[in-house]
């Protein structure tokens, strides 16, 4: 059975994604420190609200490093919403240093009609990937969040998975060798968010 | 495009969906995660459960609720009344709920709104507005005061400004029930969704009136509502969800399509 380890640190609910990667079979492991990491196949790091207490509690959890050297070892890896943001640089949020294992920062959506983006929008697929088999292009998956995560630096071009409009377009997913990220709610999104976490778990498993 | 929601409401007391006009009159419609997870499948875009009750001992309840509803239904879920304090607030969300309404404790504490969204985030924020008109003389403008208590107990604020005050507290969103529309049936009250929706920049949820899916069009293109929300016309089959999303659709309004086999 594919091991999934979700990162438990107290932000946001945990009920949904725990319940959604189950009925894709896998084994869920909430993880609150570095030990529930050991046997996992895959690690999700979700989360909602701002980026620096969100590193506090990684800190305190002594999670930080490990996650770090897990995405160093290109492990299957899925940050849901502050999850993948924390994968960039900083979030202009609150000044926050986040993990920093992809170029770029978290930046407030300024351009858009109304924040924060709450809803169901069309993810638009740049490329084929994995994460996304058998859910049909611009599939509309939800959201809710006023910052976003601005690719910017060297290897930026090649991250972008998807893109989003609201107002402008921003990242709605990225990948980057096992490492993925998305900024709605899969486990909120019905059918296809389902789908997608079932996807991530066979990628884990290393079958897709 | 960011497409508008629709969302079924579920009042729930006594861990049991209820409906009554104006908040008397209760009638039992349902056991809500059971009445939810129907919703998703039939293409709700959210679901908003209401505790009427905000006994002390209706919370656990709640939670209960909550945590049933989000292992089965993988739509996002908004919790309302009872929560005075951001460690209630941090129960309700681990639960499995994505935000919380703060309604009369807001009214009573404004500070906590600031509290729940410095802990929580704004997203995770809802201030809920029940707003009922005033009396004024004939050829005066309109307005609308805030009521509390489940529409029993009136505050003198003025509706528009409370709604500023909150968002610059860090409210995410606005639930606006028009206490006067709410229940009857006479369609949402545009007016004051659009006095609210043109002086805040967080999206506003309309509430209270719906009576058929042209009610729901007029409190996006009239209103400016980001999203619209009923109860009685969906536990009563009166109008589908489908139903509703075709006649928005068909006033060019954004709306998610429900599943192939709820249309």
């Amino acid at each position: 059975m594919t091991r999934i380890a979700v990162v438990d640190y107290g932000a946001g609910n945990l009920v949904s994604i725990d319940q959604a990667l189950r009925a894709a079979g896998a084994d869920v492991v909430l993880a609150r420190a570095e030990v529930d990491l050991d046997g996992a196949d895959g690690l999700i790091v979700p989360g909602v609200g701002a980026a620096r207490p969100a590193m506090d509690r990684l800190r305190r959890r002594g999670l930080v490093e490990p996650i770090r050297r897990w995405i160093a070892a290109d492990r299957p890896f899925l940050g849901i919403c502050l999850g993948m943001q924390l994968l960039f640089e900083g979030s202009d949020e609150d000044g926050a240093r986040a993990l920093g294992a992809l170029p770029g920062r978290a930046v407030r959506l300024v351009a858009a009609p109304r924040l924060p983006h709450i809803g169901w929008n069309a993810v638009r697929r740049l490329r084929p990937h994995p994460l996304f088999a058998g859910v049909a292009p611009d599939a509309p998956f939800y959201f809710v969040h006023s910052y976003a995560a601005l690719p910017a630096g060297p290897g930026a071009a090649e991250l972008a998975l998807a893109v989003t409009d609201h107002g402008p377009d921003f990242v709605s997913a990225v990948a980057r060798g096992r490492l993925t990220g998305v900024q709605f709610h899969p486990e909120r999104s019905g059918a296809d968010g389902l789908r997608l976490l079932a996807n991530y778990t066979s990628l884990a498993r290393g079958v897709a | 495009m960011l497409t508008v929601r629709v969302i079924p409401c579920l009042d729930v007391a006594g861990g049991r969906v209820v409906k009554g006009t104006r908040f008397v009159g209760l009638v039992d419609e349902g056991d809500p995660p059971e009445l939810a997870e129907r919703y998703a499948r039939e293409g709700a875009d959210e679901i908003v459960f209401l505790d009427i009750s905000a006994a002390p001992e209706g919370r656990a309840t709640l939670r209960d609720i909550v945590e049933r509803t989000a292992r089965r239904a993988f739509v996002p879920l908004t919790v309302g009344g009872g929560v005075r304090t951001p460690s209630e607030m941090r129960d309700v969300l681990r639960a499995g709920a994505d935000k919380v309404s703060l309604n009369t404790a807001a009214v009573a504490d404004p500070d906590l709104v600031r509290r729940c969204a410095r802990r929580f985030g704004s997203q995770a924020v809802v201030v809920a507005i029940d707003a009922r008109r005033t009396a004024v003389a004939a050829g005066a403008p309109v307005a609308w005061e805030v009521v509390v208590k489940g529409g029993r107990e009136a505050t003198g604020l003025a509706a528009e400004t409370w709604a500023e005050r909150a968002v610059e507290l860090g409210a995410g969103e606005l639930l606006v029930t028009s206490i006067d529309r709410d229940g009857t049936q006479a369609g949402f009250d545009t007016a004051l969704l659009q006095a609210i929706a043109g002086r805040v920049p967080v999206p506003v949820v309309a509430s209270g009136g719906a009576a058929g899916p042209q009610d729901f069009v007029a409190a996006v293109i009239e209103g400016g509502a980001s999203a619209v929300l009923a109860a009685s016309i969906f536990h009563r089959r009166q109008h589908s969800i489908a139903a509703v999303k075709a006649a928005m659709g068909a006033a060019g309004i954004p709306v998610r399509p429900v599943p192939a086999d709820a249309a």
